[in-house]
């Protein structure tokens, strides 16, 4: 079986798995990081998703051999000790969840909007979620979220 | 999914040289689409051999032409202003694809390898005259898709860059899927001088296809205008629960309007 190691949430991991390990199947059974989500298990939902190298991607759609050497961060790796990330902290604010299930893709989805695009419009944001599935808010708040967000950390 | 020997790959020859060695290998890109299809167990390859760490396939060039190497994920191609000032049609088509974590990780060569018959690649690489050039060959994009998941391809045979000569216009519109993003129809028109070129995915039982009677009617004119009493017969079209075939056949019709409305 392949050994894999990579650095996740700035630690570095490794273990031993099958080549058709998920890389979600990685953090969430062999790393016990259950906060990343699987909700479709299809690349569609986004409930997934994390930073590889810097770059969304949804980790059900991604082998853990793939992200050998890589440099991951899932929503485990965000808040700085107590200290929620700002997009978290604008999630709570706005109330932008419900059931929470999408939220930990969600707020990474927008982490990497936000880093690429800090000014980005209402209708830039919409678009960016194209990838990421709520059932219950309707996105509004969601949207109102990142806004927020971005205004404070773009300032 | 199945398990597989996988390998990961650092250049060209020994990607081809692990493959050739395989009893069932695939080549593995960003794998946005051959880990859903594992996923089915619609494929099971012995060995998956991963091209990502093939750093020369991953360049961009815009000189003459606009070249991606085959690793060039949509992300890049999207948010390159090269390419965006070069062949507009080209960044915006790549800014269309999927979702943008598909963006980040899928590749113009994958798409292309794999021709989905609802791709969209496929149509700016017919449009546009691609060629595409693998570690053997070079293949005029004419010549390469042979049908629905289907190209010239041979077994081993990798992708290493395909590239694009710059139109004096171009255009693709695209009528998404709004749960996949896959062109339910797409057409993607191009003008080189007095030449037009036209290409439909989405849309063909067979695969991306040029289509015979929008190119003649735009070549005597490119304006939407012309396209009006033209027609797209239903016969050689899909049929599926996302649409039936004379519905696509018009979209074909409406979509080519829209580009060449939008072309530039």
């Amino acid at each position: 079986m392949p050994t894999v190691t990579m650095r996740v949430n700035g630690k570095t991991v490794s273990g031993e798995v099958e080549a058709r390990t998920l890389l979600v199947q990685f953090l969430r059974e062999h790393l016990r990081l259950t906060g990343t989500h699987v909700g479709c298990d299809t690349s569609q939902c986004g409930a997934c998703v994390v930073h590889v190298d810097g770059n969304s991607a949804k980790s059900c759609t991604m082998l853990a051999v793939q992200a050998i050497d890589a440099d991951i961060t899932t929503i485990e790796g965000l808040a700085d000790g107590e200290t929620l990330h700002p997009m978290q902290e604008a999630f709570r604010n706005n109330h932008g969840l419900q059931c929470g299930f999408c939220t930990p893709g969600m707020v990474m989805s927008a982490v990497d909007l936000v880093n690429k695009n800090p000014t980005a419009s209402e209708t830039e944001i919409r678009e960016w979620l194209e990838g990421n599935i709520c059932r219950c808010t309707g996105y509004h708040n969601i949207v109102k979220s990142i806004q927020e967000a971005a205004e404070n950390v773009g300032g | 999914m199945h398990d597989f020997n996988y390998h990961k790959t650092s250049n060209i020859e020994e990607a081809v040289k692990v493959h050739m060695g395989a009893e069932d290998g695939t080549y593995m890109a960003g794998g946005q689409t051959l880990l859903p299809t594992l996923k089915q167990r619609l494929a099971a390859p012995t060995d998956i051999i991963d091209i990502a760490g093939v750093t020369e396939l991953n360049t961009i060039t815009v000189s003459d032409d606009v070249s991606l190497g085959s690793m060039a994920t949509h992300a890049s191609v999207a948010n390159s202003s090269e390419v965006s000032s070069a062949i507009p049609a080209l960044a915006t088509l790549a800014a269309g694809i999927g979702d943008p974590q598909v963006r980040n990780r899928g590749t113009i060569g994958g798409s292309v390898a794999n021709n989905d018959p609802a791709a969209d690649y496929p149509a700016a690489c017919l449009a546009l005259n691609a060629t595409i050039t693998t570690n053997r060959r070079k293949i005029v994009a004419d010549d390469f898709f042979t049908g629905m998941f289907e190209t010239a391809l041979e077994e081993n045979e990798l992708i290493t860059s395909v590239s694009f000569p710059k139109p004096d216009k171009a255009a693709y519109m695209k009528f998404p899927n709004p749960a996949s993003r896959y062109a339910i129809v797409g057409v993607f028109v191009a003008l080189f001088g007095t030449d037009v070129r036209v290409a439909v995915t989405g849309a063909g039982d067979n695969g991306v296809f040029r289509p015979t009677e929008i190119e003649n009617s735009l070549s005597s004119s490119f304006t939407a205008s012309a396209l009006d009493d033209t027609t797209i017969s239903p016969d050689d079209l899909l049929s599926d629960i996302h649409a039936q075939s004379d519905y696509r056949a018009s979209l074909i019709i409406t979509m080519a309007k829209r580009a060449v409305a939008a072309a530039s």
